[in-house]
């Protein structure tokens, strides 16, 4: 147990790898073995894939890992509702009890081309639904920083093996927050890319217009490395983008030097925390001292993001959850009598409460008589959240904004108050509906938990995020500090 | 009291493609079960749709066919439902804004014409085929999921079964000239849905629809909608209420038996497909497609009365398929007069293939064979008798009908230097036909004419040796 | 606002079940997210049109090449109950066919 991701990142772990310091065996042994001391604290993994890893990281030293190889042979995790070929994916729900893929994620096969080895996958909200990783048929990951606490969701699995230590990045997905909100609660950076930048071929579907893949990485550059490889266009996925990928390291450079920033009045209203907004207005001071330039300006249709958000997401939830009826694949009841059965118990047996709701929320505001009212109107609003972007971007390159409104909250807190568990999605929830890209860094502590500030571009402006965030980084060096809860270990 | 009827007709027609609606999943026929079939038919998790280019164009080009408007923009939604043979729950079609809007087709009933109005008509994937098995079991096979299929409903014109079963032809023969889709009933290519109302002549209101299911053939629709006419008019007459429920066709008894009743209407929840962008289907498109379209049977039709002068029984029954039509309208190009190539493809070409069970495209026969040999008795070198031998030999063989007859020698002698000679000899030997001829007995004719066969091995040219006999004789 | 009946009618589409007091309390629960819902009420959005998807993506399309992914065998890898290449599923009660 050599490695410490507390001080590594994927450069310095490829230097090694290319300098034969170590070997990708090696460095397999050392996560799993991380993996394996710290899951008893964290709970972040539902599926460590000892074997697995071991093969492809012998595979990886047999092919031989060169200097244009920067992910070879480097051990990552995946959150459980991406697709694996051979390997359990459960979504984190009971419906999908034993299911064996028989197919890769278009991620999956491109981090695995690029010499990945896949040490497991990582717990969240059952099908991404929540907020804090506690909706989980596995039981709730805990927070770093203090074991008491959420993680943050619905990446609160690979949000919190970064965090701790056990790996040194994993992906997640966004569809409302569920990369960024979890990043900001453990202290660490994660980005959810342009809608269709990264294939959602694989990605076990929560809200098809708003799910993004993304990573989670203690470094930015890290991020940049891993978005490298995996973003682009796919023929499997009708919504990609075609729009080449840019150099995403490369664009790193150059700071923030003349850089205009929006801080929307909205972001810091009621509900967000003296302590979020304390540590807000600090990392302003430093972006300003940088060189940017902060202006204050107004997204006035963000209170309706998350009314509208729910709708949608759940209504697209309600249809593509609709598969999962015991037939085919997965869970299904005991003991049925007839058809009518197979569905109805297999599916009330295996979906838990939190996802049973948003199923009836969108199978409601699809039915007849209230489309109009609920599902179509929310796509309306939608469309002034998005035009409300599209007018602040028009002479600012970046809006700056705190991730979520309070630092990482307790197990169990919200858990029986869906409406003040939504809310709390409030500052992540726009950039979903408008497509755009966003990321979270840490800004520092708030009564000793993470806060993150967050950092959204117009549409494929990853690489001004990339470059706004390392220059944050550089000047704050928040990943110098190992987790309270993680103190003593490596 | 009498009633008036009203008919609505769903027809579900499979588009010729070599893979699925949604999925690269070739499309087959009649393999083991789900062996035609990938994660995305399976419906598994994680898995997004890739729509077919080509069964889009068909879809068009079939929307063409029937004078419909093609949508510019346009999307695909979800329909929910659950069903085993379904496996997303959910199934991709077009409700909001279908592919084409307002066509017709126009029908002949009794010599009457009639434009039957198509409401819309759009693409989407068929479901798999669900089983009914023995001890209250099921058994799904996923091969036919994602099969492209085009929907085409119609307008609430259709008034009598005879009507129906005209549309249905007329529809049937359009689809299958754009060449768009088999439309093959019994292959399950071609799948009829209809409703039918029945309200007293002069009401404004509509009556109360039922729906007929389990329709194998035109035939079954037809006489499914008039015995629901009959029997809809007996409930009302006795004073009794329809209501609205799904029947379907009793082939045995030749009656509809009640499914189930409908309880209000299901609720699909549609929405707008977010795993698919939106199209724009521009107007340049369109134009290349509605070029690609073979002429339809109706202008064929016009075509063989007004141009060819053939009676419209041929043209009917030549255009009964695009391979046949096309065949005719190759032969007249390759120079045969039109009405003796319609003779022969609806006469000893037919036959062939009726007793063959094939189709022309099996035979070896080709339209410049056939034109040739068509040439070979109007230009007087085969007899028709020998023509017949000919036909069996190109319709086996490919073989160039000239040349066969001379290979075989069974080109027919009309030169009068080759003929009179002999017919000299005949006479010189035969003069008592010659006196009976003279005594105006016309059967000596027949007489000397068989011997100058005899003599030529039959082959004579039976006209020019008429010619020259009677000449030769009025010279004796 | 949405009542118990809605409540029960939506669990029926949505192919779920619950008990009495799940009922009552996802009434409760589906009360509150449904206030929550109509805070859209007071959004005028005019003309607006509804924005379904957020890319500018037109007519994708694929060729149609057929490919074969998956063996029967792994298709049906994950089903619960199979029969002789089928998937094998208990009989609905009533004789409905099928939809297309």
């Amino acid at each position: 147990m050599s490695t410490n991701y507390f001080k590594e990142d994927i450069s310095t772990l490829h230097d090694a790898l290319v300098n034969k310091q170590t070997t990708a065996v090696q460095l397999t042994a050392d996560t799993l073995a991380q993996i394996h001391a710290k899951e008893d604290k964290t709970k972040a993994f539902i599926t460590v894939t000892d074997d697995e890893a071991k093969k492809q990281a012998a595979a990886a030293d047999a092919a031989g890992i060169s200097a244009d190889q920067p992910l070879a042979g480097v051990p990552l995790a995946l959150k459980d509702n991406i697709i694996t070929d051979g390997v359990l994916t459960t979504a984190a729900s009971k419906i999908l009890t034993g299911f064996i893929p028989v197919y890769d994620a278009t991620v999956t096969k491109r981090l695995k081309a690029a010499g990945s080895v896949l040490v497991g996958k990582t717990n969240l909200d059952e099908f991404a639904m929540g907020s804090s990783t506690e909706n989980s048929y596995y039981g709730p990951t805990h927070n770093a920083w203090d074991l008491d606490r959420v993680p943050g969701g619905s990446s609160g699995g690979s949000a919190a093996a970064v965090a701790a230590g056990e790996v040194v990045a994993a992906l997640g997905s966004d569809t409302g927050g569920s990369i960024r909100q979890p990043a900001a609660f453990n202290g660490i950076f994660g980005i959810k890319p342009t809608y269709g930048r990264v294939s959602r071929w694989g990605l076990i579907a929560f809200g098809s217009s708003l799910d993004q893949i993304g990573v989670l990485s203690r470094r930015v550059k890290d991020s940049a490395l891993i978005l490298q490889q995996i973003a682009g266009q796919d023929e499997n996925d009708d919504t990609s983008l075609p729009d080449p990928v840019p150099d995403y390291v490369a664009a790193m450079a150059g700071g923030v030097q003349g850089m205009r920033l929006a801080l929307p009045e909205e972001y810091l209203g009621e509900g967000v925390s003296q302590g979020v907004r304390d540590a807000i207005e600090k990392a302003v001071d430093t972006l300003k001292k940088l060189g940017a330039t902060v202006d204050t300006v107004s997204l006035p249709h963000t209170k309706y993001a998350v009314p509208t958000y729910y709708l949608i997401a759940s209504s697209e939830a309600s249809s593509n959850l609709q598969r999962f009826d015991g037939i085919r694949y997965g869970y299904r009841a005991q003991d049925v009598k007839n058809l009518e059965d197979v569905y109805v118990r297999t599916r009330s047996e295996g979906f838990g409460d939190e996802v049973k709701r948003r199923i009836m929320l969108g199978t409601f505001s699809l039915s007849a008589g209230f489309y109009d009212a609920y599902f179509n109107k929310a796509a309306k609003v939608r469309h002034l959240i998005q035009d409300d972007f599209t007018k602040v971007f028009a002479d600012h390159d970046l809006i700056i904004a705190p991730t979520t409104p309070t630092p990482a909250f307790k197990i169990g807190e919200k858990v029986d108050d869906p409406v003040t568990m939504y809310m709390n999605d409030i500052l992540t929830i726009p950039a979903n509906l408008a497509g755009i890209p966003a990321a979270s860094v840490p800004a520092g502590l708030v009564d000793g938990l993470p806060v993150g500030l967050q950092l959204m571009a117009k549409p494929l402006g990853e690489s001004t995020i990339f470059k706004a965030a390392a220059a944050f980084e550089d000047a704050t060096k928040f990943y110098e500090q190992v987790p309270t809860a993680m103190k003593g270990e490596n | 009291m009498n009633f008036k009827s009203t008919i609505g007709l769903e027809v579900h027609v499979e588009l010729k493609t070599k893979t699925k609606m949604f999925s690269p999943a070739p499309v087959t026929y009649g393999e083991s079960p789900n062996t035609a079939a990938n994660v995305i038919d399976f419906g598994f998790p994680g898995v997004l749709p890739r729509v077919n280019k080509n069964a889009y164009r068909l879809g068009i080009m079939v929307a063409l066919a029937l004078h419909a408007q093609v949508t510019h923009d346009t999307h695909f939604d979800r329909k929910n439902y659950f069903y085993p043979d379904n496996p997303k729950a959910y199934q991709i079609t077009q409700q909001e804004r279908p592919l084409g809007t307002n066509g017709y087709v126009e029908i002949n009933v009794k010599g009457q014409k009639k434009k039957i109005g198509i409401h819309e008509l759009h693409v989407e994937e068929d479901a798999g085929k669900n089983t009914h098995g023995a001890s209250g079991y099921s058994y799904v096979d996923l091969n036919r999921q994602g099969t492209p299929l085009i929907e085409i409903v119609s307008k609430p014109d259709i008034a009598s079964p005879d009507e129906a079963y005209a549309y249905l032809e007329q529809l049937r023969q359009i689809i299958l000239f754009t060449g768009a889709s088999d439309v093959k009933m019994e292959e399950g290519s071609m799948r009829v849905d209809t409703n039918i109302s029945i309200a007293p002549i002069g009401s404004d209101k509509l009556g109360t629809k039922a729906e007929l299911k389990n329709l194998n053939s035109f035939a079954h629709v037809r006489d499914g909608l008039a015995y629901e006419e009959k029997r809809q008019a007996q409930v009302l007459m006795a004073g009794g209420e329809i209501r609205q429920e799904t029947r379907r066709f009793d082939e045995p008894t030749g009656t509809t038996i009640l499914m189930r009743v409908k309880e209000g209407s299901d609720d699909y929840r549609y929405f707008p497909e977010p795993d698919i962008p939106p199209f724009h289907i521009g107007q340049e498109w369109i134009d290349e497609i509605q070029k690609e379209i073979p002429e339809m049977p109706d202008k064929r039709r016009d075509r063989y009365v007004n141009d060819y002068g053939l009676p419209e029984y041929d043209a009917g029954v030549l255009t009964a398929t695009k391979e046949m039509s096309d065949f005719f309208d190759a032969t007249v190009k390759a120079g045969a007069p039109a009405k003796q190539a319609a003779n022969w493809l609806m006469g000893n070409v037919n036959a062939y293939l009726n007793d063959q069970q094939v189709d022309l495209s099996a035979t070896a026969l080709t339209p410049e064979h056939l034109a040739g040999m068509i040439k070979l008795v109007t230009d007087g070198t085969i007899s028709s008798k020998i023509a017949k031998k000919v036909f069996q030999e190109i319709i086996t063989n490919d073989t160039d009908p000239q040349q066969w007859v001379e290979s075989k020698g069974m080109v027919q002698q009309s030169d009068p230097q080759v003929l009179i000679p002999i017919i000299d000899g005949v006479l010189d030997n035969n003069q008592q036909s010659i006196e009976d001829f003279k005594n105006g007995k016309d059967r000596a004719i027949g007489f000397l004419v068989g011997q100058i066969m005899k003599q030529t091995h039959g082959k004579a040219n039976p006209q020019v040796v008429n010619q020259i006999l009677v000449s030769e004789l009025k010279k004796r | 606002m949405i009542d118990r009946d809605q409540v029960a009618h939506v669990a029926g589409l949505a192919k779920l079940q619950f008990s009495d007091s799940e009922l009552t309390a996802f009434t409760k629960q589906m009360e509150d997210i449904m206030a929550m819902a109509d805070q859209l009420d007071a959004v005028d959005v005019g003309e607006t049109t509804p924005l379904y998807q957020v890319t500018d993506l037109k007519n994708v399309f694929r060729e149609d090449k057929p490919e074969r992914w998956q063996t029967r065998e792994q298709l049906l890898k994950n089903v619960p109950e199979k029969e002789a290449g089928l998937i094998k599923v208990p009989s609905i009660l009533d004789n409905g066919e099928g939809e297309a």
